[in-house]
């Protein structure tokens, strides 16, 4: 009877591996790296959304002061999910929030912000998506967490509650 | 839109017929020796509806239909019609209705094919595989579903990754996913056969053409991947060692030791128990890939979706395979103890049996590196990586002795033998030895290794190729695959020992030269094409005797999405690969050029497909 326990511990060996693997897939933060990254906001030249005046990202950006540049569209799905996020984060006082509307037709736009609210601070166009490539993002939605012209944190997809959370925490 | 909706339906109907299956393959198990007809035409009709779902999504990409969110995400208008098409598989959702697709062909086929086999064992390989099938259903229907629309429908799609618009990529998951596929059709035709306790030589030769089957497309598939890597991800090796790839090679090492079992089960009706396991886990190893590949568990050039729902339902799924499979071994498996057959030392059986453990430490090292940086990242959340020294540290020095008993192990008999030409064996070895110490001569580094590698690897070819002349027609499968692999393995020491490589900056113009080579960077030149524009580099390579070799690389931007991609320009010959390759530097008006000279490369994929070529005269010998 020596194969007698055999069977068990197989058992035990793949639950122990399950938990792991369980485990595992709860803490992967494949695409948001942990380094806090810090460089200067490249510079770029951009219009407003509603006056179509040009603005250059210095006039945009003042020192020691915190903003969150998040690019959004309104044929971005995502965006649309974390949208009331945004309309919640617009009451703290410590954060301007900057729009940039990344390939967007402007008339759908508007009615985007029609519906859901506009938390934005103030938008800016970027039609071509160029300037959203000089600033390092990937695609939509993308936020970047900027102090005294320095991008300190950068955000990849859909902002959440604990991502906000960690922002509030950060401009404290 | 319309393509959508009934793609969807198609999918839930299949799903349906799945669970009428499942009612009456009960029915027929208790009371028949017949094989319903209606199981039959329901098998036929969940592959047809499938099929019909899967031509719904490859029309939608053809016409670019964006209001489906996965054409949305992964196509767009510019991109020549053949990635439209190869677009379909080349993301998460596709793939797994191309996965469904192949899952649902090959019951198809094995029910149509069977014969001489037993009704309940058809019947309960068919309930097993409906198992498997549901299970995709439920996770592509609830977790990823293909058909999701989007509305408003955008004009323009996000488009495709330009690494995976590439030729042989396009070809690569299909082939792969049948011989992924195909080993769920060994998994469970094998937890069927146990359960009926028919373990035999009969089943075995009946099972052996599936093992085949999937034995020759998971190598085409891994050799197509391989390919690919080498020449688009520009880093001019053609294996890496990445998680991704391991996950791919570790069900063809157990799939090939599979292979050699159901030989010696064939005829002498031992190593059942390894034949269940290794069915088992080839299948579970598969589905593991599948896993670790998609969940985000792993980062990777293959991670599509990163998505914790999907990781958990695949992990739930995998592991009540396993489970299920576990306690059908444990339960209905009875050891073949009560009639006892002793190995003799000096026989076939036992040296593929030698063989066999050296594959499965292949193969455990393997998993390890692939998984152990997920078990140390959770216990004790520390960040490692395990690259190819780990790989190469702990594989090489074990494929001398492996190599040398693939030598020696087809000569000898079944049962017990004595080693005939003994003084032919031992002459060979030494022809070799020397052989390999005169190539090596002039080589400073690790002579001693390299010589006894080498020698071994070359032990196998002379051996086989003696065969050829010898031996004719008897075993020619067996000898090519061995022949190949040898080739393989002398063809990558090879590879290894003599490249050289040239990292320079260059302006156009400009002209590099060492001491055997010359590199003029001549002109550069722009080329519009409908998905990307680029920039062509005009070089001349001049070597030792004066040669002259024109090379092109490039550097692609892509429209959708704007990504820029080296294309390196590969001048292939019979002996060796040149492979150049620019990148531009950022702010700098010269460009980093890296040049290699990759001898053997060509053996490398020849030696591959001949080694499957090997499987696929045994699978057509066989059924003649």
């Amino acid at each position: 009877m020596k194969n007698f326990f055999l069977p068990y511990f197989v058992i035990l060996f793949f639950v122990i591996i399950f938990v792991i693997f369980y485990k595992g897939l709860q803490d992967t933060n494949v695409y948001t790296p942990d380094k806090i990254i810090q460089y200067e906001i490249p510079m770029f030249n951009t219009k407003e959304f509603y006056s179509g005046e040009n603005f250059s990202s210095s006039e945009i950006f003042e020192p020691e002061k915190t903003y969150l540049l998040n690019v959004w569209s309104s044929w971005c799905i995502p965006c649309r999910k974390e949208h009331h996020l945004l309309m919640g984060l617009k009451k703290e006082k410590n954060i301007n929030i900057i729009g940039l509307n990344y390939k967007d037709n402007k008339k759908n736009a508007k009615n985007f912000l029609k519906e859901l609210g506009n938390p934005y601070k103030k938008i800016f166009i970027d039609l071509e998506g160029t300037t959203a490539i000089e600033l390092g993002a990937y695609g939509v939605p993308e936020s970047f967490l900027i102090y005294n012209n320095k991008i300190i944190k950068k955000y990849i997809g859909p902002l959440n509650q604990k991502l906000i959370d960690e922002i509030k925490l950060l401009v404290e | 839109m319309i393509y959508s909706i009934i793609g969807n339906y198609s999918l839930i109907l299949g799903l349906i017929c799945g669970l009428i299956l499942f009612y009456l393959s009960f029915k027929n198990f208790k009371n028949s020796n017949l094989l319903d007809s209606k199981i039959l035409s329901f098998t036929f009709l969940q592959f047809f509806f499938v099929v019909i779902s899967f031509l719904c999504l490859v029309f939608s990409f053809i016409i670019s239909d964006f209001s489906n969110e996965t054409v949305f995400n992964n196509s767009h208008t510019t991109k020549p019609l053949f990635y439209k098409i190869s677009g379909t598989w080349g993301n998460h959702e596709g793939s797994l209705l191309l996965w469904l697709l192949v899952l649902t062909l090959f019951i198809l086929v094995f029910l149509l094919r069977t014969k001489n086999q037993q009704i309940k064992y058809q019947i309960l390989t068919l309930v097993f595989q409906q198992v498997i099938i549901i299970g995709f259903f439920v996770f592509l229907i609830k977790t990823s579903n293909p058909f999701n629309y989007l509305f408003p429908p955008p004009e323009e799609g996000l488009g495709l990754n330009p690494i995976l618009q590439d030729p042989a990529l396009a070809i690569h998951p299909p082939i792969l996913y049948l011989g992924y596929v195909g080993s769920s059709i060994i998994f469970s035709s094998v937890l069927a056969a146990t359960c009926l306790n028919m373990i035999t030589p009969s089943w075995a030769s009946h099972i052996k053409y599936w093992i085949l089957i999937s034995w020759i497309f998971l190598t085409l598939g891994i050799l197509l991947g391989s390919i690919w890597a080498y020449y688009e991800l520009g880093w001019g090796g053609f294996w890496f060692w990445d998680p991704v790839e391991n996950v791919s090679l570790m069900p063809w090492l157990a799939l090939t030791t599979l292979l050699h079992c159901i030989l010696v089960l064939e005829r002498k009706s031992i190593l059942t128990s390894w034949v269940i396991i290794l069915s088992i886990s080839t299948f579970t190893l598969s589905m593991c890939g599948t896993f670790l590949v998609r969940s985000g568990i792993l980062n990777s050039v293959h991670t599509f979706a990163n998505d914790p729902e999907r990781g958990l339902f695949i992990l739930i799924f995998l592991f009540a395979l396993i489970f299920l499979s576990l306690f059908i071994f444990f339960f209905f498996h009875k050891d073949e103890r009560n009639n006892p057959q002793s190995f003799f030392w000096l026989s076939k059986e036992s040296s593929i049996l030698i063989n066999n453990w050296f594959m499965m430490y292949f193969l455990s090292v393997i998993l390890i590196g692939t998984v152990y940086p997920i078990f140390l990242d959770v216990i004790s959340s520390e960040k490692i990586s395990v690259g190819p020294p780990f790989y190469h540290k702990l594989i090489i020095p074990f494929l001398v002795p492996f190599l040398i008993m693939m030598a020696i192990g087809p000569k000898l008999k079944w049962i017990k033998s004595q080693l005939e030409d003994k003084i032919y064996l031992i002459s060979i070895l030494f022809i070799s030895l020397l052989l390999a110490f005169l190539v090596l001569k002039n080589f400073d580094e690790n002579i001693l290794i390299n010589t006894i590698l080498i020698s071994s690897a070359l032990y196998l070819l002379l051996i086989t190729l003696r065969d050829f002349f010898t031996q004719k027609y008897k075993n020619i499968s067996q000898n090519i695959a061995h022949f190949g692999f040898s080739l393989l393995i002398l063809s990558i020491l090879f590879n290894n020992l003599f490249s050289s490589e040239i990292i320079t900056n260059l302006k156009v113009g400009e002209t590099f030269e060492s001491s055997k080579t010359k590199i003029v960077f001549e002109s550069i030149s722009q080329k519009k094409e409908k998905n990307y524009n680029s920039i062509v580099a005009n070089f001349r390579i001049q070597n030792a005797n004066g040669q002259n070799d024109k090379l092109s690389p490039e550097l692609r931007i892509y429209n959708q999405p704007v990504i820029a991609t080296s294309e390196a320009d590969i001048k292939t010959t019979i002996m060796s690969d040149k492979f150049i390759v620019i990148n531009l530097v950022q702010n700098q008006d010269f460009f980093n050029v890296r040049y290699q000279v990759k001898p053997f490369m060509l053996w490398i994929w020849l030696s591959v497909i001949l080694i499957s070529i090997g499987g696929l005269i045994s699978f057509l010998q066989r059924k003649i």
